[in-house]
């Protein structure tokens, strides 16, 4: 989120598209509910009528995968109409910006396409560039070359009819929505874009995602109160882990993690650190080498030295793709021989999930630290299988639960909040803390008589104190990081006097030679001299915007609506006077309310202003990209398995997207639409909810939703048994026939939708056959996410199970 | 059973007088007139399931959690939960809960109780046998045919971690990384 839970009360309109806050984030509803009240409007726009359009004050039905035609044709309506921030636009945006001579778009595919490998070289999407190597701009915006003039001849092609006969919403429905959010378009008013699984789980998801951003940023609603692209993430700690860089592209704090060909320290620093030649633009990603440095220092110690590039040869190199899809395949090939799961259950989680639950079988072994027997960690007496047949070895280890341990979790708003341990763990159940460091110390101990490459291992600074737990509160200080010798920091004004082992008090005290300790430099400033600043239960709201400053900690640097320097006019004037989010004052030269993004005056001071939007080196927000893998604009592109063909151009799906064997768009096969979903009462995998009797209770077993219309033709009442069916496989369930899902009138032809719940799967006490059976192992362009929310399925009354 | 508004009050003014007269209150039932969580130890947590990231109250009794509600003081939740929330009593207190350290023996048809020293011993050294046997520290890259130091364990994935506390999460990328171990990954990719 930019923003965060309780700012959605500031909001004038509210969009909620791609996700269901009243089923899966039912307390946020408490703070829309806050806005609705103050008359703000809420908007649902769904393909199922769900608890939260229930509540809204327009409903748009949506085909799901067209999410880019939907919000195309409201950056249309928007331009159209003048009803975008033209102030907030021509400064802060990189409207004015001249794109160079090579750039071009014809029928769905953008200059520079190698149509053997699937890829595109953005560097053909390049800004022009003057002769001190600045981009080129046009403030007045005319020129044909700047990326105004683009973005609008590109949605000049999303008119309200086009975008209509795509996503099958009422053409009434569409207009009343673009209206509706269009009109935060004024400086004193403010929109939030809400959004969750529905726009990311696509094969164009990073290009949906660009979208919400790129209308937001029309509207001038980035960097406000009330306003802001807001990700729900659905598990309580998704954003830590991805913080702490869980995935196989990032170290912690977002920096990469290193490819085969940044051969050493330099040249890894030369590659991911940007640069600028414009002295306006903070370019904040230019320190990435003093938190690489800081990260090496936690995590080699005395060992990373000047000399040796900080042990950044023991990090390991990558050599292309290992997201989850792709090692599900390799484990399929019988290429893992092991694989520990935290937590995650991916036998029910991941898409195509028959052979994932197959590939299994292929480790020699498997590990599962969980609370529970999940589906993973029973894949060997699965139903349909004979136990004896397979050869994994696996170690199912009980862990300690929330309430039963010490720590933080990061929320959606990025608020980190410290939950203290209540109880001891149920039976011999341990703390992930403690098993992660039995773990290093009993490899360690091995690799000290030797092995392949042991140095990475054996030089590994952990020192976690002499317990039995490691500290946690060690763990919190490392992170934060502190100084490795006694410092003196001149910052500005200030002479600032540091002792070796003080805490780092924030990032911009890091140094990039060896001198700090930082293992998440995001979270520099969570536990300072102060104390654990997570920990905080100070209920002060001197803003009056509900930021709650004192409350828990957020990163970076306790700053509540990240990009709130685009709340204020260039010369510090907030935008809107009734929710003023940081306002600078003149005669004492600071910023005042919210935690500036960087302490230097509005961008009009000639000596000193910087841009708003300090993570990209233009410092401009990005209506065009220059580093997607899909193109600069988000285009609209057919799910993999679709029931149309595309209407805007001649390209049917991503063209930067491998299409892979098992997908079938055959309609006579498989002539419904299939999307999967879920609600309050069960969570993710299920293995959390499925056990607990008093929402087992509640939702007893796995269910199948069609439209009242699919029923009366297949002859399905409520509660008959079902048999659905896709490319992948086919599963079982009960009927649940309502007046939340219509079909779509999609090219003229009524199309149905088949809604499923994925919570499932045959281990805990309530089972079900698992939705992702029956989902597509085909992944976004960007970040290789499955398309788990559109493909095709048949259904049928009763049946066996194929 | 039912107390209306006006019981309830009573209820409270006759705990508050109780308190006043310096008698020593019974702890509450059902029907009690005062809280029943009084005197027991209580500690803040913030709620596993989504994000919204909302406060609940635990309270222990003799070390046993008894009671899980709301946290009033907590501005995002205002002490109010969905019915997941509702439910983390069930998580702390709950016959499924694993509590013992199992093993599964190739091609067995049963798991088998094992102590934590067995089993991470074991573990510990499956997981060096498939680095040893796996480790690439130089590969050619096809596209220039030029060798690379990569310093990479290709056998062995590590999932998992949107469960888990930061620290944890912190702790695990820095074991996964000096294990070489490139194919790390949680929930947010799928």
């Amino acid at each position: 989120m930019t923003n965060h839970w309780i700012d959605l009360r500031n909001a004038d309109a509210i969009l909620a598209i791609g996700c269901n806050p009243a089923e899966n984030h039912p307390i946020s509803m408490k703070w829309i509910e806050a806005a609705m009240d103050q008359g703000g409007k809420l908007i649902a726009v769904d393909p199922r009528f769900t608890r939260t359009a229930s509540k809204a004050d327009h409903y748009a039905q949506i085909r799901p995968g067209t999410d880019i035609a939907f919000l195309g044709g409201m950056i249309n309506f928007a331009l159209q109409n003048n009803m975008i921030h033209e102030e907030y636009v021509r400064e802060y945006t990189n409207a004015s910006f001249i794109v160079n001579e090579k750039y071009d778009f014809n029928e769905g595919i953008f200059c520079s396409f190698d149509d053997q490998e699937k890829t595109y070289d953005p560097k053909a999407w390049a800004y022009a560039v003057d002769g001190a190597g600045n981009p080129k701009r046009d403030k007045s915006l005319k020129d044909p070359r700047c990326v105004y003039q683009l973005l609008k001849k590109h949605y000049s092609r999303y008119t309200v009819d086009m975008v209509c006969n795509i996503t099958g919403t009422k053409k009434d429905d569409y207009i009343a929505v673009a209206k509706a959010f269009c009109s935060t378009g004024r400086a004193d008013k403010a929109g939030t874009i809400l959004y969750a699984m529905g726009i990311t789980q696509s094969t164009h998801g990073t290009q949906n995602v660009r979208a919400t951003a790129m209308l937001q940023m029309l509207l001038g609603n980035i960097g406000v109160a009330g306003g802001g692209v807001n990700a729900l993430r659905g598990e309580s700690n998704v954003q830590g882990s991805s913080d702490y860089g869980l995935l196989f592209h990032l170290l912690p704090g977002y920096l990469k993690s290193p490819e085969f060909d940044n051969v050493d320290l330099k040249a890894y620093l030369e590659k991911w650190t940007p640069k600028t030649k414009d002295a306006k633009s903070a370019n904040w990603w230019g320190n990435t080498p003093k938190y690489t440095v800081s990260l090496l220092k936690a995590w080699y110690g005395d060992n990373a030295t000047k000399e040796n590039g900080f042990c950044y040869d023991y990090l390991p190199k990558r050599s292309g793709n290992y997201s989850f899809t792709k090692l599900m395949e390799k484990m399929g090939k019988g290429e893992l021989q092991g694989l520990v799961c935290m937590g995650q259950n991916p036998a029910v989680g991941g898409p195509d999930s028959l052979k994932t639950r197959e590939a299994l079988g292929k480790l020699d072994w498997l590990v599962t630290v969980d609370l529970w027997e999940t589906e993973t960690s029973i894949f060997w007496k699965r139903p349909g299988v004979n136990p004896k047949d397979i050869k994994t070895e696996v170690f199912m280890l009980p862990a300690a639960s929330s309430v039963e341990k010490e720590g933080s979790i990061s929320n959606s708003g990025r608020w980190a909040q410290w939950r203290y341990k209540a109880a001891e763990p149920c039976g011999d159940a341990k703390s992930d803390l403690w098993i992660i460091d039995q773990f290093h110390k009993r490899v360690k101990k091995a690799y000290e008589k030797g092995g392949a490459f042991p140095e990475p291992i054996t030089k590994l600074s952990w020192n976690y104190g002499h317990g039995e737990e490691p500290e946690v509160h060690i763990v919190a200080k490392e992170i934060n990081g502190y100084f490795t010798k006694d410092m003196t920091i001149v910052d500005k004004d200030k002479t600032l006097e540091f002792k070796a082992g003080d805490q780092v008090p924030m990032f911009k005290y890091l140094q990039d030679d060896g001198s700090t300790v930082s293992g998440c430099w995001i979270y520099c400033g969570s536990y300072t001299k102060d104390g654990n600043q997570m920990a905080r239960r100070d209920l002060a709201d001197p803003t009056g915007l509900g930021m709650y400053p004192k409350w828990s900690w957020c990163w970076p640097v306790n700053r509540r609506i990240i990009y709130n320097r685009a709340s204020v006019n260039p010369d510090g004037v907030p935008f809107n006077p009734k929710r003023v989010v940081i306002a600078w004052d003149a005669l004492e030269k600071k910023w005042k309310g919210d935690v500036p993004d960087g302490p230097w005056p509005p961008m009009n001071d000639a000596k000193e202003g910087k841009y708003p939007f300090i993570m990209v080196p233009e410092g401009h927000g990005r209506l065009y990209a220059l580093d997607m893998k899909d193109g600069p604009f988000p285009e609209h592109y057919e799910p993999i398995e679709s029931p149309a063909k595309n209407l805007l151009s001649k390209t049917q799906t991503n063209p930067a997207v491998k299409v892979p064997a098992n997908v079938s768009s055959d309609a006579a096969k498989f002539p419904y639409v299939g999307t999967t979903y879920r609600m309050t009462e069960h969570w993710q995998a299920g293995a959390m909810t499925r056990s607990l009797p008093w929402l087992v209770e509640l939702v007893p077993t796995m269910f199948v939703e069609i439209s009242q219309t699919l029923a009366r033709a297949k002859g399905i009442s409520n509660g008959d048994m079902v048999k659905v069916t896709s490319e992948r496989g086919s599963i079982e369930a009960k009927a649940l026939v309502t007046s939340r899902l219509k079909p779509f009138n999609v090219q003229g032809k009524e199309i149905e939708q088949v809604g499923l719940p994925w919570h499932f799967g045959y281990a805990g006490m309530a089972t079900g056959d698992s939705g992702n059976v029956l989902t597509p192992s085909v992944g976004c362009a960007n970040t290789s996410i499955p398309e788990f929310k559109a493909f095709l399925c048949n259904i049928e009354k009763g049946g066996k199970r194929a | 059973m039912a107390v209306s508004r006006r019981e309830f009050l009573q209820g409270g003014a006759a705990a508050a007088a109780l308190i006043l007269s310096g008698k020593k209150a019974e702890a509450g039932g059902a029907d009690g007139t005062q809280l029943r969580t009084k005197g027991l130890k209580s500690s803040t947590t913030i709620c596993p399931f989504c994000a919204v990231g909302c406060g609940l109250v635990v309270h222990t009794k003799n070390g046993k959690i008894v009671n899980i509600e709301g946290d009033t003081q907590h501005p995002i939740n205002q002490g109010a939960l969905c019915s997941k929330g509702s439910a983390l009593f069930q998580v702390a207190n709950n016959e499924r809960r694993l509590q013992k350290v199992m093993y599964r023996a190739p091609g067995s048809d049963k798991f088998e109780e094992k102590s934590w020293d067995w089993a991470l011993d074991r573990i510990a050294q499956k997981m060096k046998e498939a680095r040893d046997k796996s480790f690439k520290a130089k590969e050619i890259n096809k596209k220039d045919n030029k060798e690379y130091v990569v310093n990479r364990t290709e056998g062995m994935a590590f999932l998992g971690g949107a469960g888990l506390d930061n620290e944890e999460c912190y702790l695990w990328s820095k074991f996964a990384r000096s294990m070489g171990v490139a194919n790390l990954e949680h929930q947010a990719r799928i």
